[in-house]
């Protein structure tokens, strides 16, 4: 298989306009023969429904939520980049670029990316045009901050839920379309599989999750909008729901994997509690501002937040000020959240688990006034107050990393297409702008830039070489496709073994974030794998799911996806062992400096890892796209 | 914490429901309330019994999916989403007593989740501005004044949750509707369509079977985002003048 990325030739700044002129369009009448599935309703499938539904084509969506507003994009907090140089302080779309290749530790693509930045003024227009209220400076014109050590203030927001007004506004774009005839919106149904005709993807497979029916939806093009992956960790920041099994059953059908190691670790949640932890709570980086990262320079198990005032000053170890004097507090989030862990290892963490470092406000609220502290955080201290229990105006936060964004996911080319012709691969579902490490207030502008201005000018350039017959779901394909659903689901429910799915998951989830999270190592991978080949046995003989198929069955739906999964987190060991150097959120400790930092090693890995799948039991095979770099110059990233 | 609760059992819209009684003697005052029921649920499925259904996703208070009447009240004793209360905010030995949301509307469809697909379609009868993508002014070429904009955005900060509607003894969805007509009657963007939106919305709620305002205020009391009643009052007023100035009521929207 030869990966061909599409990128267009020609200077950076002009590959996508050629591009566009490029792209075969699709005459406006003929536009309603066409039907695209969309699967997935948050920022990217939103968007992609509603301005595909405008253009003229025929769209059906699908979400497994009971409403399209609920998908998991609505719980992004921060905000939104954008290259508007509104502030007058030196932003580009050239600077916008250019911070996200290297934020990216130099392992996303040139010409994605520069037209990332491009069209992300756009975007802002867009939403305000549909009414999100951004947040406003006096004057009436549309406020700024700076976000996640950018240089420039470049982050639109609104208070601490840009990504539910954002979402909500999609959201409202795509239900003016469902009102107009132009979208037919499933709720409540879940993807089980991809149906490819001749070698194109012409439908879907779902489960209605009310009445447990099977059905099969066709279509001249596919698109998985159907988000990231965090939760093959058990414990992560997404939302309980969030799967991988439309691009699970993609990449079974054909689609490669691209770059499935990659997976971002935030360094500011709320510490787990105990077993009963269901998720993870993200309190915004910006915290890290003005709190003080420390624990204590011996050892203390068990230190309560109340007694941390009882360690003097010269006992406490100020870790990322310490190894960092120039960043400080402010590291970028792989390092932060990497000394966490390294603090935690050696015993000095804190709390009854002993896995949390103090986030110290003490120093801030003595300085600026509590007041100060409040008009800032406010809202963020009332949140860590609601769930801990602990007042962090009175004792410090504790905090520890926690898995939130992956960076992998679906090979796409330049139009956002997968290996599989007529399937397509939006937001976060796909691997495409965001290299090793993603940059805050950026996962927000990507969604809304594949759904809003990618898509709508490449899909009409395969529809308009594609016929426009209606394609019958009585084809032999789609019934292969219903009952291999059917049996996966009998199976499970004929299984009735002794562990629950959420005890299987918790198990997956513990030997990803042993092995394969902040840092990882070959031997560790290696056992991994192992782990992970035993665990998929037994959870084929040994998973317990009760009810029955025909009904709404919510521990048949966490089956399903688990099974996934235990898949999918073998493929991601593969990678990580594949990949011998440190790049962004993938840290292997063979490939360091001698004092200890990420080591890149761009002669030998400056390549997308595209997996292919070979079939049950068989090993995936590797295919490298590799990196051309035309405009930028490799550096290796220092925060000393 | 030992733990005592009685949970409405349905197993499906077509079958008649009725209180179940469980005991729970390990919860941790630290676990989130669905964490709890995860445990039930745990326990559950290990004695061969079928595990209860409620909705529920980002846990994180802010995608509406969570549900529940605890103890009479919507997302429990405090002005919270369910996700976020945790057991902490009961005492041990506490009897507990959990009920999907009471609303014609809502119909159930297993125990505690019920059906706001409602919600949905009032949003599709006109809670949007009529633009498509592409071909809009620029962000700064539409100045909105802060205060404005801020109340919007209290408004917007609606997560369609029905807390609103569960907590009002009339069933009224008014919150919920005029929290997003008020967002777009504030907004320069939402003017031109103010008062076919208003119209349309107003005509989607009634026809789903939600019940009148009568101004108790408990939907804002018990909204987890604190959402405020003067909506409600702009939503009437809004209202008014449309219906003054005559438009005619297209009704088109809704998926039903």
């Amino acid at each position: 298989m030869k990966l061909d990325s599409k990128i267009p030739e020609g200077p950076l700044a002009e590959k996508w306009t050629k591009h566009k002129f490029n792209l075969k369009l699709v005459n406006p009448s003929n536009k309603r023969k066409y039907d695209v599935i969309v699967v997935g309703t948050g920022l990217a499938g939103a968007s992609a429904a509603a301005s595909l539904a405008e253009l003229g084509y025929n769209v059906k969506a699908f979400c497994f939520q009971d409403s399209p507003r609920r998908a998991h994009s609505i719980a992004a907090q921060g905000g939104i980049n954008a290259a508007k140089n509104y502030q007058n302080d030196g932003d580009s779309v050239y600077r916008l670029f250019y911070d996200t290749i290297k934020g990216g530790d130099y392992r996303a693509r040139e010409g994605n990316v520069h037209r990332l930045a491009e069209v992300s003024v756009n975007i802002i227009d867009q939403c305000v045009a549909q009414g999100v209220p951004f947040a406003r400076e006096y004057g009436g014109l549309l406020a700024n901050r700076s976000f996640g050590g950018a240089q420039v203030s470049r982050t639109f927001y609104a208070r601490g839920q840009t990504g539910q007004q954002l979402l909500l506004g999609a959201y409202s774009a795509l239900n003016r379309q469902i009102s107009n005839g132009k979208v037919k919106m499933y709720t409540r149904t879940e993807m089980l599989d991809v149906v490819l005709v001749d070698g194109q993807a012409k439908g879907i497979v779902v489960r209605d999750l009310v009445t447990g029916k099977i059905e099969a939806h066709s279509a001249h093009a596919v698109l998985l909008c159907t988000g990231g992956y965090g939760n093959v960790f058990y414990l992560s920041t997404n939302a309980k729901g969030s799967n991988v099994t439309a691009a699970w059953r993609a990449h079974k059908k054909g689609a490669l994997f691209g770059n499935p190691c990659y997976t971002q670790i935030h360094p500011t949640c709320i510490p787990v509690s105990g077993d009963h932890q269901s998720k993870l709570t993200l309190m915004s980086e910006s915290l890290r501002n003005d709190g003080r990262v420390w624990v204590p320079k011996v050892a203390k198990p068990g230190l309560k937040a109340k007694d941390a005032a009882s360690i003097p000053e010269a006992d406490r170890d100020y870790f990322l000020e310490r190894k960092y004097p120039s960043f400080g507090n402010l590291v970028p989030r792989d390092v932060a959240s990497r000394n966490a862990k390294y603090m935690c290892d050696e015993g000095r963490g804190v709390g009854p688990t002993g896995l949390a470092v103090f986030l110290d406000f003490a120093d801030a609220i003595k300085r600026d006034g509590r007041k100060t502290i409040e008009a800032k955080y406010g809202n963020l201290f009332d949140m860590y107050k609601q769930i801990t229990g602990d007042n962090p105006y009175e004792v410090p936060m504790m905090i520890y990393p926690a898995v939130h964004y992956t960076m992998g996911g679906l090979w796409v080319d330049y139009n956002l297409m997968t290996s599989v012709p007529g399937l397509y691969a939006l937001g976060e579902a796909n691997f495409s702008d965001h290299g090793a490490n993603r940059l805050g207030a950026s996962a927000l502008m990507q969604g809304l830039a594949d759904g809003y201005f990618v898509i709508p000018y490449t899909i009409g350039d395969y529809l308009a070489g594609t016929s426009s017959a209606k394609i019958s779901t009585d084809r032999p394909e789609f019934k292969e496709a219903i009952d291999k659903a059917t049996s996966t689901i009998n199976k499970l429910l004929s299984i009735k073994g002794k562990k629950t799915v959420d005890h299987l998951h918790r198990d997956l989830g513990h030997i990803m974030w042993e092995y394969c999270g902040m840092s990882r190592n070959a031997e560790g991978l290696k056992i991994a794998k192992g782990k992970i080949q035993a665990l998929k046995a037994e959870f084929w003989e040994n998973v317990n799911v009760l009810g029955g198929s025909n009904e709404l069955n919510q521990e048949l739906e966490k089956a399903l996806r688990v099974a996934d999964f235990i898949e999918l987190g073998e493929l991601m060991v593969d990678d990580a062992l594949n990949r011998g150097e440190s790049c962004g959120g993938h840290f292997r400790e063979e490939s360091q400096t001698p004092d200890g930092e990420a080591q890149r090693k761009d002669d030998e890995f400056a390549y997308v890892s595209a997996w292919e799948y070979k079939g049950e039991g068989q090993p995936e095979v590797l295919h490298k796209e590799e990196l051309k770099f035309e405009n930028v110059k490799l550096t290796q990233r220092s925060y000393k | 914490m030992k733990i005592t609760l009685k949970i409405w059992r349905q197993k499906n819209n077509a079958t008649k429901g009725s209180f179940k009684t469980y005991q729970l003697d390990h919860v941790s005052p630290d676990m989130s309330f669905l964490e709890m029921l995860d445990v039930l649920n745990g326990d559950l499925i290990s004695k061969g019994e079928e595990s209860v259904a409620f909705d529920h996703d980002c846990r994180e208070g802010i995608c509406g999916a969570c549900s529940l009447y605890i103890n009479g009240r919507p997302h429990g004793p405090q002005q919270t989403t369910t996700c976020q209360l945790h057991m902490r905010s009961f005492q041990d030995g506490d009897s507990i007593v959990i009920e999907p949301w009471r609303a014609k509307a809502f119909p159930v469809i297993r125990d505690l989740v019920v059906d706001r697909a409602a919600f949905d379609r009032i949003q599709q009868s006109g809670g949007y501005v009529s633009v498509n993508t592409g071909g809009v002014p620029d962000g700064n070429e539409i100045p909105i004044p802060k205060k404005v904009a801020d109340e919007a955005m209290d408004a917007a900060a609606c997560i369609g949750c029905g807390a609103c509607v569960a907590a009002c003894k009339n069933a009224s969805a008014m919150l919920f509707v005029s929290a997003k007509v008020s967002q777009l009657a504030l907004l320069p963007q939402g003017k031109p369509e103010r008062k076919e939106r208003v119209e349309r919305m107003v005509a989607q709620m009634d026809s789903e079977g939600f019940g009148a305002c009568t101004n108790t205020g408990a939907c804002e009391a018990e909204c987890p985002k604190g959402i405020s009643l003067t909506n409600i009052a702009r939503m009437n007023r809004e209202y008014f003048a449309a219906s003054l100035s005559s438009y005619e009521i297209v009704s088109k929207g809704g998926g039903d």
